[in-house]
């Protein structure tokens, strides 16, 4: 199959699906059902073909294709996929068919219904597999639209407010991006200034290869990496803009509520570690503490509104603000003193958490949102003090439940806990106080999700109201879960299968950042700057130092990757 | 000596009227059949809006003739004719196009929804054909006198056409009120026009700017000089007239209550047609000030004056939106907003074509224009579809508040689906036209940023008023698409000519969000115009 067509398929074939269905009878529920269950199924298997063409061994951008959209702008249809976007492409397919299957829930407007939710999965690939940044862009706002109407017609009793916040937020943090998008567009060199997010990052990190200058001075990438920043914070969601995801995600219905957990939120740390980190690594390094510091805060602000919550929903909403805090910790890691990194192998290993974490998080949270969707379906509220005794009236669910509540808690085995640590452990080299602060931040998870598990399913029996429409799990619902289950599972015992595919990528990421440091810092003469190149291109190999005159920074980017090769290679023997 | 000029004026006028004033001609042309048609009972057998389509397919076709002559010699030079009154550009080429193009769909739109009954029609389509006229001359004007000319035939039938529903009060109340706006923005702008002409020595607005380094004293052009700063009143006053075409802020009051006042057609047909003639004035007027380095502060301060103004408009605008009921109300203030929006390109524009670097510039500013001219495109079919769905939903419910638009998803999907379409393209979300224009404008003033910060302000202003915009057009979303409709709300049913006419305006703004040969295309002709308004500096 041709790359192009390959690609393409995989973004655009559930807006086809879209297409297609609207010419279905709205009254042949069964048929919409099945069909777009087929098509998510089929976007699904696309996505795995995509990961058995993924070569391991090589760098950069895999199935790199362009075509011409607007050339007098110079935007391209530019798509393509590398270690970091991979992992989350099929994160999306995968969170996408299971939502799919939990949408039978769905009781009303179900033609429309199906056709928006195709086309939210079409931009969601979208943003993931474009590498222009007019059309990353264009998806990002994309998304919008069908989310804007999924929970504003089909989500609870203030649909309406939850839906305007959410669309006002992302829209306002869109046009912080924009500016951003024409700060970097402008500065990229003379009149052929491009929207290609590889070339930006290349010309922003001095790459020898780069095509393209950039004439971003030090203040103007700061500038830009926080407009970045924050357009990013607000979709991850961090403090003090996250205030639109609780509501969003109690308001919206339950396969949304996961795709909101599961997919959406990945985009802001996707969009950090593509556009923000990259093409901006001097405003990055400069705020690195920021980064950092937000983290902590969403994580320990987010645990402590968890626990105070009385809504079951809620509570698993802020467990994810809390959760996200540490894909921002895990990023923002980098140690500079004296212009010169210090273990860059703790912040390659920040980065892999912070992408452990956001794929884990993918998940388990999913799979609590579907938790907790599948009690609401029965006993229709979500009241924490007013369950109880669910463990012995529905024991499967009750198991699943525990089970996944357990991956988002990081419960050593399961696929919480290892990003946790590869954070917490990366966060430690960067600031003893805040590694302990966020580590502490595990009791208070502990503490929220143990007491919510407490609430609902123990207990004695179950005094709420709507008692005697309490009915076992169906086989639908199980599925759902015990799929989520096992992955959670399977990603806590195993994690290598997702680290494997993303560590060149990372690896390179954090060498390319520290020369795009080093040469908006102006330490690295024109000399060096070559070698700069050489070297990361060797390091990209994993080849050993040639040169003996490389500078210190470069030797520990070496060293960087090694350590972090060896470390994979612990996992994997670690592993049978 | 006399005889010379005789036979001059009659070889530039015969020769011009064929090859530059075509459109022109073909619909004064149509007026005149239309009204021969009533006095010969004619239009008993042939509707009035068949030859109405018919002189306006024909002063289309005659534009495109002109375009395709531009395109294929790339590079001739641009003229002026009928004694450099008049310029002949790819620019007014452009806006001839664009208005014959809008005047189709209008009249089709007219058809369709059935104002005016047949017994008007001669009357209401002169008044409508008259006014594009205006308008296309208002787009090729070289001279001051053009300049007023072209804004008053354009002004003279909208006046007419807003109180066109005559046994409604509030369509005469609005006429009225629109007359007496009209006539005094229109006097004063007379004033303006003297006061420019009378220091200048010159109604020919490509020479204002050389005029003006030569009479300011010591050619400075700085506001000292007594001679600049009666031209600069000059300007101001100049501008009011043009501002109060373009409804901005303050010059704006009339705009809401003409809207409301006037049927949904005629509002949507003065909110984008008169709208693009007026930014096609203003454009060259600008450009006829500026250019060389001796007015180049006065400009450039104009400029950001224009952007202040921009700000305020935009802001005002959709913040006035924001309690409205009355949906033509509602769109009337997104009008004002982006007549804001779109002014914001022209301060742009002024402010780089009089900074020091304007030669390196070039491509920018060629951009600029472009970006200003496929805003206006794109606000074409988006405003005109929110108008037509508001006309055709008002013949149904006979109402026009946001209320009667509950829940009309599950009565009337295509409408709906129009209208969402359109709002979200005038919000500029993508994938949809309006965003690949606001996007070039936004381009456009962050370039110019760099050579002044205020642009700056007005990017941020610019970028705010997107998330302030938000809350009405989701007003009218969410009445659509949310809410139930109310149980004795009269239903809508969906002819099929009507779903076929507003589809292909929500497909042709999708479309130019998406197309890569449609948005390339018009990115590229419209960079050309704005190069070919550009040669009265004669870089």
């Amino acid at each position: 199959m041709n790359d192009t067509f390959l690609l393409s398929a995989i973004i655009f074939l559930p807006a086809v699906g879209a297409l297609l269905l609207s010419a279905l009878d709205s009254k042949a529920v069964d048929a919409i059902r099945m069909f777009s269950l087929g098509i998510t199924i089929a976007t699904f298997a696309l996505t795995l073909m995509l990961w058995s063409k993924f070569d391991y061994e090589a760098t950069g951008i895999q199935m790199h294709v362009a075509y011409e959209w607007i050339p007098t702008w110079n935007i391209f249809y530019r798509l393509g996929f590398d270690g970091i976007s991979l992992p989350l492409i099929i994160l999306t397919s995968f969170v996408s068919m299971l939502a799919c299957v939990a949408s039978w829930s769905i009781n009303k407007l179900h033609k429309g219904y199906f056709i928006l939710f195709l086309l939210l999965e079409t931009g969601m690939l979208g943003v993931f597999l474009s590498l222009d940044f007019f059309l990353f862009f264009v998806f990002w706002e994309v998304m919008l639209l069908p989310m804007y109407f999924l929970i504003g017609v089909w989500g609870g009793p203030r649909k309406e407010y939850a839906a305007i916040k959410f669309f006002l937020y992302t829209l306002a943090g869109g046009v912080l991006m924009l500016i951003a998008m024409l700060m970097l567009y402008f500065a990229s060199g003379g009149t052929t200034e491009s929207f290609n997010l590889i070339e930006l990052a290349k010309a922003a990190s001095g790459a020898a290869d780069a095509k393209l200058t950039s004439t971003l001075s030090g203040s103007m990438q700061v500038t830009a990496f926080v407009l970045l920043f924050i357009g990013f914070a607000i979709k991850l969601p961090a403090f003090p803009v996250h205030t639109w995801l609780p509501d969003a995600h109690v308001e919206a219905p339950t396969p949304i509520s996961m795709i909101l957990a599961g997919v959406l939120l990945k985009l802001g740390g996707y969009g950090i570690i593509r556009i923000a980190f990259p093409l901006c690594p001097y405003g990055a390094a400069q705020a690195a503490y920021f980064v950092v510091a937000i983290g902590v805060i969403s994580l320990i602000y987010g645990a402590f509104a968890a626990l105070a919550q009385t809504d079951f929903k809620r509570m698993v909403a802020y467990s994810s603000v809390s959760h996200m805090g540490y894909v921002l910790i895990g990023l923002g890691v980098w140690k500079i003193v004296d212009s010169a990194t210090i273990n860059a192998n703790m912040w390659l290993m920040g980065i892999n958490g912070a992408m452990f974490q956001m794929v884990a998080h993918g998940v388990s949270s999913a799979g609590m949102f579907f938790m907790v969707g599948v009690i609401y379906d029965r006993v229709h509220h979500r009241d924490l003090n007013k369950f109880g005794g669910l463990m012995g009236r529905m024991p499967l669910y009750s198991g699943l439940a525990a089970g996944l509540f357990f991956a988002g808690l990081g419960l050593p085995g399961l696929c919480g806990f290892i990003g946790e640590i590869f954070v917490v452990l990366s966060a430690w080299n960067y600031s003893p106080m805040l590694a302990i602060v966020s580590a502490s931040g595990v009791i208070l998870t502990a503490g929220y999700i143990l007491w919510a598990l407490q609430r609902v399913y123990l207990g004695a029996e179950y005094t709420g109201p709507h008692s005697e429409d309490i009915t076992p799990i169906n086989a639908r619902e199980a599925t759902v879960g015990g799929i989520l289950l096992a992955f959670a599972i399977f990603l806590g015992v195993y994690p290598a299968v997702v680290f494997n595919v993303m560590k060149k990528s990372t690896s390179e990421l954090v060498t390319s950042m520290q020369a795009g440091y080093a040469k908006a810092e102006g330490t690295v003469t024109a000399g060096d700057e070559a070698a700069a190149g050489e070297t990361q291109e060797e390091a990209a190999v994993l080849s050993e130092p040639k040169n003996d005159d490389i500078p210190p920074a470069q030797v520990q980017q070496q060293e960087a990757v090694d350590s972090l090769d060896s470390q994979l290679v612990r996992f994997d023997q670690a592993v049978p | 000596m006399f005889s010379d000029l005789l036979n001059k004026l009659n070889s530039d006028t015969t020769g011009s009227l064929q090859h530059h004033f075509g459109a022109e001609l073909w619909l004064s042309v149509t007026i005149v059949v239309m009204l021969l048609f009533r006095l010969l009972s004619l239009d008993r057998f042939v509707p009035t809006f068949i030859v109405a389509l018919v002189g306006a397919a024909a002063a289309g076709w005659a534009a495109f003739g002109q375009f395709s002559e531009i395109v294929a010699a790339d590079g001739v030079a641009p003229l002026t004719f009928f004694g450099d009154m008049l310029r002949h550009d790819l620019f007014s080429v452009f806006f001839r196009i664009f208005l014959a193009l809008f005047l189709i769909l209008t009249i089709a739109l007219t058809v369709l929804t059935g104002i005016p009954d047949n017994e008007d029609a001669p009357d209401f389509y002169s008044l409508l054909l008259g006014a594009t006229i205006g308008m296309m001359i208002m787009a090729s004007a070289n001279n001051l006198l053009m300049l007023f000319l072209g804004v008053e035939m354009a002004s003279v039938p909208s006046y007419a056409m807003v109180g066109f529903l005559k046994g409604r009060k509030p369509s005469s109340e609005a006429a009225l009120k629109y007359v007496v706006y009209g006539a005094g923005a229109a006097g004063v702008m007379l004033y303006g026009i003297s006061l420019v002409a009378g220091v200048l020595g010159t109604g020919d607005m490509s020479l204002m700017a050389e005029r003006l380094s030569i009479v300011a004293e010591s050619g400075s052009a700085g506001f000292g000089d007594p001679e600049v700063r009666t031209v600069a009143l000059g300007v101001m006053l100049v501008m009011v007239g043009l501002a109060f075409k373009l409804s901005l802020v303050p010059f704006h009051f009339w705009c809401p209550d003409a809207f409301e006042g006037a049927s949904a057609e005629v509002a949507g047909f003065l909110s984008v047609a008169s709208k693009a003639g007026a930014f096609a004035l203003l454009v060259r007027f600008c450009i006829g000030l500026s250019g060389v380095p001796a007015t180049a502060e006065l400009m450039t301060a104009f400029g950001i004056g224009l952007g202040a103004i921009a700000c305020v408009t935009a802001t005002f605008g959709n913040l006035a939106a924001y309690t409205q009921r009355n949906i033509k109300r509602l769109l009337a203030y997104s009008t004002i907003a982006h007549a804001g929006y779109m002014l914001m390109a022209v301060a742009a524009l002024l402010v780089m074509i009089n900074s020091g670097s304007a030669k390196a510039l070039t491509h920018d500013i060629n951009a600029c224009i472009g970006g200003l001219l496929y805003y206006l495109a794109v606000y074409l079919f988006m405003n005109l579809g929110a108008f037509a769905v508001v006309a055709l939903v008002r013949n149904y419910t006979f109402n026009e508040d946001v209320d009667s638009f509950k829940g009309l998803i599950g009565q009337s999907p295509a409408l709906c689906i129009t209208m969402l379409v359109c709002l979200f393209s005038l919000i500029g979300v993508p994938p949809f036209g309006g965003w690949v224009g606001k996007f070039m404008i936004f381009a456009s003033v962050y370039k110019a940023a760099q050579l002044h910060w205020a642009m700056y302000v007005v990017l941020a202003v610019g970028g705010l008023n997107t998330v302030f915009s938000v809350f009405y057009y989701l007003r009218i979303i969410r009445a659509m698409v949310l809410e139930e409709r109310p149980a004795d709300a009269p239903s809508v049913k969906l002819p099929s000519m009507e779903g076929y006419y507003v589809c292909v305006l929500a497909g042709m703004v999708l479309l130019l969000g998406l197309a890569p040969g449609l948005v390339n295309g018009l990115t590229a002709i419209a960079s050309k115009a704005g190069d070919s308004v550009m040669a009265v500096i004669g870089r």
